[in-house]
């Protein structure tokens, strides 16, 4: 079978500057594809132009194989667009919010009305259906704009950022959504720069840098590539960590110091924790946790994820 | 044009168009029949103890005025459909993004904003007709051939509105053409009184403007009496300002949307 989403050598630049740069990916029906990165990583125009709204600079992209240039429309009628900024129509209620995407996508009236039902079940907004936009909350908008996003029950989802700017609590219900739709077959590509996030949901990703794609594989390819097991997190005081460092090179597999700590990646923490102490030196505090994307992304690029 | 995804577009504008068509119906309708009462029949029984403009010497000035004030009606519609409208789906709420990424596109989008125009400035230019003829300002046959032109000039005003618009990030820009654009063509391009009666170079520079052609084109129609240029001349120009707005509304959506 084809992959539904395709590329080789997609390149996008803006005037002087490359903001996606000669990148190859392939996604597979029923997969959950993320793009990980931080901001201006190439992300979402890399989003932009699968979703047949940007088009390609240079380089071969193919969507359900067609050609965006050239099936612009058939490709977007297959997709769902779930935004990062949610473009709901606040004066409106949540069901005409529904209705008019609906019509958007062609279906009639009849039809729409019966997704809406599904929709509005899914995305837990019983209550709500005739109430204006405006006023709900934020986790509940993103819910409506997920939902809005599948009104003509696409063959592949795009989701810009899910959960940004989402409390914990309405992450969670968000993550449990999509993964509920994953279990239906749906195949989603995703951009994020939470690695937990990625770590959640994405059953692949590609790490993106400055418009490249810097690793590839499964949250847990990953992490056992570019990461160790587990990780041991050491605290000094202000002005005691960098003459501290030469010495803690000695305790782990790999070191990095940043700005108020040290990360000790090592396949045993305790052991690392012990060495340390032999060494005299003195932590405020030791954490040990296992190894995440972060740290992945920290190892590849040698900056940390900012939010 | 994409047909039946501006169709969509103009559905989506009827439904939000539902939940605001109150305070709408008082700008676009309640406030220029106020005028026309205030200064037709108000002023103008002040005006008509004089003689009349040339050329109208056997008009009332309510006559005078109606026609006038149904197409400037027409154009603030068109006006005002060009701009708040516009930034809200560009920037606001960015509800243009959303359009662009469905099936409907870039086409189907602009194709729907100026229909969805049309038919809001036919209404506007209707019921403007049907209050005029009421007060006896002008036939009811009058007030049906004056719908074409009201959409002509709504038309020409609402696509270089609209391409101004799409370039914007702010409504400071939005609030001084309409300050300094939309009233003053209001008030100078022969609505109130024959552009005849302004200085020569103002005349030049009213005369330029859609609104004295459609203004020049409704008197003529409604009275069978003004306007020393031909009416394809009018009609042609006022088409021509449409065309070179949607090209450029086109091409303006196209740099900001799909980028």
């Amino acid at each position: 079978m084809h992959p539904l989403v395709e590329a080789a050598d997609l390149t996008k630049r803006f005037g002087d500057f490359t903001a996606v740069d000669a990148i190859a990916f392939s996604v597979p029906s029923g997969e959950v594809f993320g793009f990980l990165g931080p901001n201006g990583a190439g992300k979402s125009s890399t989003m932009r132009m699968i979703g047949a709204v940007s088009p390609v600079t240079s380089g071969r992209l193919r969507v359900f194989g067609l050609d965006p240039a050239k099936d612009g429309r058939r490709i977007r009628s297959r997709l769902g667009v779930v935004p990062q900024d949610d473009s709901l129509d606040m004066e409106l209620s949540v069901e005409e919010n529904l209705y008019i995407y609906g019509r958007y996508y062609d279906l009639p009236r009849r039809e729409i009305r019966v997704r809406i039902e599904e929709l509005i079940d899914f995305a837990q907004l019983g209550d709500h259906r005739t109430s204006r936009v405006d006023p709900l909350s934020g986790g509940m908008k993103r819910r409506l704009t997920i939902a809005r996003g599948l009104i003509n029950r696409p063959d592949l989802l795009l989701l810009d950022e899910p959960t940004t700017g989402l409390d914990p609590q309405a992450r969670h219900v968000l993550w449990d959504r999509l993964y509920r739709l994953k279990q239906d077959g749906v195949t989603q590509i995703i951009t994020t720069h939470y690695m937990d996030e990625a770590e959640q949901l994405c059953d692949r990703l590609v790490i993106m840098d400055r418009g490249r794609i810097v690793a590839e594989g499964s949250p847990r390819g990953l992490i056992e590539t570019h990461a160790t097991r587990e990780v041991l997190e050491v605290r000094f005081p202000i002005g005691e960590l960098e003459p501290a460092g030469p010495g803690l090179h000695e305790t782990a597999d790999r070191v990095e110091l940043l700005a108020d700590r040290a990360l000790l990646y090592t396949s045993d923490a305790d052991s690392a924790l012990g060495k340390v102490h032999r060494l005299g030196l003195r932590p405020e505090s030791a954490l040990v946790r296992r190894s995440t994307l972060e740290d992945v992304f920290l190892k590849l690029t040698g900056r940390t994820l900012v939010d | 044009m994409q047909v039946p995804g501006a169709l969509r577009v103009v559905e989506a504008n009827a439904i939000a168009y539902r939940r605001v068509w109150k305070g709408s119906a008082f700008s676009s309708f309640v406030t220029p029949a106020l005028f026309l009462v205030a200064m037709g029949l108000g002023l103008g029984s002040l005006v008509d103890r004089g003689t009349g403009p040339p050329g109208f010497e056997d008009f009332s000035y309510l006559a005078f005025l109606a026609p006038g004030l149904l197409v400037a009606s027409a154009m603030q519609s068109g006006a005002a459909e060009g701009s708040f409208p516009v930034i809200t789906g560009m920037k606001w709420i960015r509800s243009y993004h959303g359009v662009v990424a469905s099936p409907v596109g870039t086409r189907g989008l602009v194709g729907g904003h100026f229909i969805w125009t049309g038919i809001r400035v036919l209404m506007v230019s209707v019921i403007f007709g049907g209050v005029a003829a009421a007060l006896g300002a002008i036939s009811p046959m009058s007030a049906l051939a004056l719908a074409p032109i009201g959409i002509l000039i709504g038309m020409a005003t609402v696509a270089p509105m609209t391409a101004f618009t799409a370039n914007r990030e702010n409504t400071e820009a939005l609030t001084a053409v309409f300050r300094f654009g939309i009233t003053p063509m209001y008030l100078f391009s022969g609505t109130f009184f024959p552009v005849t009666q302004l200085p020569d170079w103002l005349r030049s520079v009213a005369t330029v403007t859609p609104l004295w052609h459609a203004v020049e084109l409704a008197r003529r129609v409604a009275l069978g009496s003004g306007s020393a240029l031909p009416a394809w001349q009018h009609v042609g120009y006022l088409v021509l300002v449409f065309v070179v707005g949607v090209a450029l509304t086109y091409r303006f959506f196209t740099r900001r949307l799909n980028v």
